[in-house]
């Protein structure tokens, strides 16, 4: 059924994604100045943001994904 | 190139940005765009410079693109052939898009530029979503178990052979021939240059011209979104023009929505997506219909306003603005519990009952 609750495992990958996560926007915040500061050179630089969007997209989407999946939001079979 | 002005990110601002990138990721997750056009407005009502706005919304937009995409293609949804070869398309017209706009703030200034976005915001969702609108009423009309067919157009369009330019799409079961696939992209990106959601016409287009489901149409829309995102963030980071700190906690809020509109979609009927991007367009289209008179008083095309009246007048426009997106997003929110709601209402009636 839709609505089943999630096993254990299901706990254990949101925590490691969700804790990954945490950790990505932490590093963000706290070297902020400096990252924004490289990612807005220009030129080749523009890898830096492009290399930043796509590494929180892998680790947050996943994330998120196991959060609804936690919550037992899941797609219909 | 100038220095820029990066805004001072506090709580507050954060909190406002992952909240309008839940519901922006939402309605795209759905209906496969639509959710960014606020965005741009959004960081500028926090004092981001237009430029700065723009490339944020473009960075956050093609990760979520790309989330959102992997997702639907779990459940099936995605035609990524076709999403390549109408993104690469829709990449010629953003360029394309972008110099018009260019021309026209050279030509117009400011207010001009602002101008020419609001009437093509105007004319093209007001025959688009009016349209979408309709078909979508008739559809509701005809009973909740009609089935999504071509319509003539779209058989029309599956009729044709061009040798040398057919190409088989797995949404559509047929071959078609890529100079309709072609236009359709590049308009898709023209659009996204003009008013950041190229969906408002790259999903009608591969719905009545093309001959795609809903569901489908939705979720290919998503790898369109990601090339031109994609594209446009390297134009705007080459330019240094990106917040990366934006992008990102807008992101944060965005791929929660996306998920959960992703999943919506297995719970609905297809009109549903019909039936939440004609409410965005046109909601969408009376707030920006409201702000021209502004702007053609600004460029002395009509009787001077009062600063008043204008302020009013380009306030209310923001807050329908944000009101399309909550509507957007209320309907979806509501289609997702019904769809549950019978989901279990079936599974108890399937599964078996003890014997008495």
């Amino acid at each position: 059924m839709a609505s089943a609750p999630p096993d254990t495992r299901s706990y254990g990958k949101l925590l490691l994604w969700g804790g990954a996560s945490v950790i990505l926007y932490a590093l963000l915040l706290i070297f902020e100045q400096s990252i924004l500061a490289w990612s807005s050179r220009g030129g080749w630089f523009f890898i830096l943001p492009v290399m930043i969007a796509f590494t929180f997209s892998l680790v947050h989407g996943r994330f998120t994904g196991e959060f609804w999946e936690s919550l037992g939001i899941r797609a219909k079979n | 190139m100038e220095a820029l002005q990066f805004i001072q990110l506090d709580l507050t601002n954060g909190l406002y940005l992952f909240i309008v990138g839940f519901v922006g990721g939402l309605v795209s997750g759905f209906i496969g765009s639509g959710g960014a056009f606020v965005l741009t407005p959004a960081m500028m009502s926090l004092g981001v410079p237009g430029i700065v706005a723009v490339a944020s919304n473009m960075c956050h937009k093609f990760p979520k693109a790309l989330v959102g995409a992997i997702k639907r293609a779990r459940y099936g949804q995605v035609d990524v052939k076709m999403g390549l070869i109408m993104g690469l398309s829709a990449e010629a017209g953003v360029l394309t898009g972008a110099h018009f706009q260019e021309v026209i703030k050279q030509r117009f200034g400011d207010v001009g530029s602002n101008l020419y976005v609001s009437v093509a915001f105007v004319v093209v969702l007001g025959i688009v979503g009016g349209f979408v609108m309709r078909d979508t009423l008739q559809t509701m009309r005809a009973g909740t178990a009609a089935e999504e067919k071509p319509g003539r157009l779209a058989l029309w369009v599956q009729s044709i052979h061009i040798p040398g330019t057919m190409v088989y799409f797995s949404s559509l079961g047929t071959r078609i021939s890529v100079l309709f696939t072609i236009p359709l992209g590049f308009a898709t990106g023209l659009l996204a240059a003009t008013i950041a959601v190229g969906g408002f016409i790259g999903v009608p287009a591969q719905i009545y011209v093309l001959g795609m489901s809903s569901l489908m149409a939705s979720a290919t829309e998503l790898v369109i979104a990601f090339v031109m995102g994609l594209g446009g963030t390297i134009k705007f980071a080459w330019s240094g023009y990106v917040d990366i700190r934006l992008a990102m906690i807008i992101l944060a809020g965005s791929l929660f929505g996306i998920q959960l509109g992703a999943i919506g979609t297995t719970y609905v009927k297809p009109y549903m997506i019909k039936l939440v991007m004609g409410v965005i367009m046109l909601t969408v289209m009376v707030s920006r219909a409201l702000v021209i008179p502004v702007y053609l008083a600004q460029l002395q095309w009509m009787a001077p306003m009062e600063p008043a009246t204008m302020t009013v007048m380009k306030n209310s426009s923001f807050l329908i603005m944000i009101l399309a997106l909550a509507l957007g997003a209320g309907i979806i929110v509501f289609a997702l519990i019904q769809g549950r709601r019978a989901a279990a209402r079936e599974s108890e009636l399937l599964s078996p009952r003890p014997a008495s």
